[in-house]
């Protein structure tokens, strides 16, 4: 269940460009956050909490690793945060990842950008449930690549970017028939690459986490709905989701 | 200290009050405190037929505020009796149903089927809606058919009836001078600021549906003003709202004439808003020297 908790910024760091990561201390929050959960993070001088994706726990040390990339005022506030200062958080928000396969099945990771942070938390999960992961992680170009080396010490990765300035060249679609057999895939990223992934993959089961801009982040305002397949009606993306089986919601 | 206050209809415990539309049907905010605790509560709007709203992104964050188009996306007044009220009626905190739509015979239908409900203590009419038989115009921008809509939804219910005014308008105290003509119970305002924001990456308006109403601290003043214009001229009850987010923020809403508050864009910042501010309003009250909410009511006004 979510709650509103006070989290310290034990550590932070530079991942790659415009890119930060930051490590959180809170007890409740760490112990119980699943991957593919979010934090609704308050920032000084906003209106409105921003949803940033949970990327790794640490519950040894009570601590929740989150990655995120600087695109306006409430990130850059974000990020100006210094060392012990402590941000406001309703958390663990939202459904995870099922961890859905048998050990030993096959699961492809595909992550776009600043979609990845989440799928490093499914990852490591995935790992300890014995299930076999080969992931594939697209970036626009070889400066905003990160955490190549955490996700090849868990199963093979492959990197993609638009430019070709570092691993393989275009989008992570163009390398998905060099896989070979998986079970399931899991994904997260910008919304033209998760039409693209769902329409490539439709045949085998997958899951994918969907970002909209949101109000209250708790499920009573309706700002962050998505369409509902077969069933009609809608799915809010902070209550019913993030992730979603991609039968059960209509990519616009 | 007494923070009850009596309104028509309503037995309030406290003054504080979720605004519709930003406490959906109170499931949600029951997960982080009770809501036996809260003054009274006001249903999301509902609709005659099931509503999926507009498109997103429906929201976008101002400078102390926030822009949204939800589109009254809501089930329908059926499932909300069927399913959202009998999960309320487990508190002993009285329902308020807003109620909304885009005929004057919409508006009837779904007054008459609250009417059938013993659970809910008063109806909120919302008539910030275009009327889809006059062209488009707002019911809740011209006086002659906000007059007329609140009398269709009198004489199609017994509980008392709250006109939520928009802000939209030239000359308010006419809107409520009309409403309260019309046979209106009493007053709720306000409504959010028609507003727009431009997305720079891509140069057009950020919202699906372009415009947005503003609400937050950005519309504090407004609200305050026209509750104050209001109070004057006519003599019926007012819950007021608009950018409440503290105590403080509850006594100036008093001070102007309002009786009763609400408190919208506040819970989602802090989910805890409405309970934090009733924690406070005794000491507030007391430090500015009002032994009760009821004394602080229009004391503003000289
Ligand atoms: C469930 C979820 C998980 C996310 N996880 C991460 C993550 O792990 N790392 C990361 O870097 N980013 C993540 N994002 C995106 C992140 O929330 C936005 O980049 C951020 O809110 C932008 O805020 P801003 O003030 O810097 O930008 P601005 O563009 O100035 O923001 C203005 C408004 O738009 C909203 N907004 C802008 N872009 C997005 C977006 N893509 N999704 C939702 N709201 C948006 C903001 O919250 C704010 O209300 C996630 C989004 C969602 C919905
Ligand atoms: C997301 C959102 C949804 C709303 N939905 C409704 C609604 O369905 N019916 C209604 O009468 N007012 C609705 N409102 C208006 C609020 O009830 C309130 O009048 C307004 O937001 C001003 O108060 P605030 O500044 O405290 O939010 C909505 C406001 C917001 C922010």
């Amino acid at each position: 269940m979510m709650r509103k908790e006070n989290m310290i910024i034990k550590h932070t760091r530079i991942i790659a460009l415009d890119t930060i990561e930051m490590v959180l201390e809170n007890e409740y929050i760490s112990q119980n956050a699943v991957p593919g959960q979010f934090l609704h993070l308050l920032l000084t001088g906003h209106m409105l909490r921003r949803p940033i994706s949970i990327a790794q726990v640490n519950k040894q040390e009570n601590t929740v690793t989150i990655l995120f990339k600087v695109v306006g005022e409430g990130t850059r506030t974000l990020a100006s945060n210094s060392i012990g200062s402590t941000i406001n958080a309703l958390g663990p928000s939202g459904n995870g990842f099922p961890l859905e396969p048998n050990a030993h099945s096959t699961a492809l990771i595909i992550g776009g950008g600043i979609g990845i942070p989440p799928l490093y938390y499914l990852a490591n999960e995935l790992t300890k449930k014995k299930i076999n992961i080969v992931s594939v992680l697209g970036f626009q170009s070889k400066d905003y690549v990160f955490y190549e080396n955490k996700f090849k010490q868990l199963g093979r990765s492959i990197i993609v970017t638009n430019d070709g300035s570092y691993g393989e060249k275009g989008f992570v679609t163009n390398v998905l028939d060099q896989i070979g057999a998986f079970d399931c895939f899991y994904s997260c990223g910008p919304l033209p690459m998760l039409k693209a992934i769902t329409t490539q993959l439709k045949d085998i089961p997958g899951y994918i986490s969907l970002e909209e801009r949101m109000g209250c982040g708790v499920g009573a305002c309706f700002a962050c709905v998505i369409p509902a397949v077969p069933s009609g009606g809608y799915k809010k993306i902070c209550h019913d989701g993030p992730v979603f089986h991609t039968k059960e919601v209509q990519l616009s | 200290m007494s923070l009850a206050v009596e309104l028509p209809g309503l037995s309030l415990k406290n003054p504080i009050m979720p605004a519709s539309g930003c406490f959906g049907f109170g499931r949600e905010y029951s997960e982080f405190y009770d809501l036996n605790r809260l003054g009274a509560i006001i249903m999301k709007a509902a609709t005659k037929q099931a509503r999926f709203g507009n498109q997103t992104p429906r929201v976008a964050e101002t400078a102390a505020g926030m822009l949204n188009a939800i589109g009254l996306q809501n089930p329908g007044v059926d499932k909300i009796i069927e399913n959202e009220v009998p999960f309320l009626a487990n508190y002993a905190t009285p329902i308020i149903a807003n109620i909304a739509g885009s005929t004057l015979e919409e508006y009837k239908e779904v007054a008459s089927a609250f009417n059938a409900v013993k659970e809910v203590a008063a109806l909120e009419l919302n008539i910030s809606c275009p009327n889809v038989k006059e062209g488009g115009i707002q019911f809740g921008t011209d006086p002659e058919m906000a007059a007329k809509v609140t009398s269709v939804v009198k004489e199609s219910s017994n509980l008392p009836v709250y006109v939520k005014l928009s802000p939209n308008v030239v000359d308010i105290v006419a809107m409520a001078k009309a409403v309260e003509q019309a046979g209106a119970d009493g007053l709720s305002m306000i409504n959010t600021v028609t507003g727009m924001q431009i997305h720079l990456p891509s140069k057009q308006p950020l919202l699906a549906n372009q415009t947005g109403g503003l609400s937050g601290p950005a519309i504090k003043p407004i609200a305050i003003r026209m509750i104050y214009e209001v109070k004057q001229c006519v003599s019926l009850p007012i819950i007021g709202m608009g950018g409440i987010t503290t105590a403080i923020d509850v006594l100036e809403f008093l001070l102007a004439g309002a009786s009763a508050v609400a408190v919208g864009t506040a819970n989602f910042q802090n989910p805890f808003a409405c309970t934090e501010i009733i924690e406070e309003l005794p000491n507030t009250l007391q430090t500015y020297g009002f032994a009760s909410v009821k004394d602080a009511i229009g004391e503003g006004i000289k």
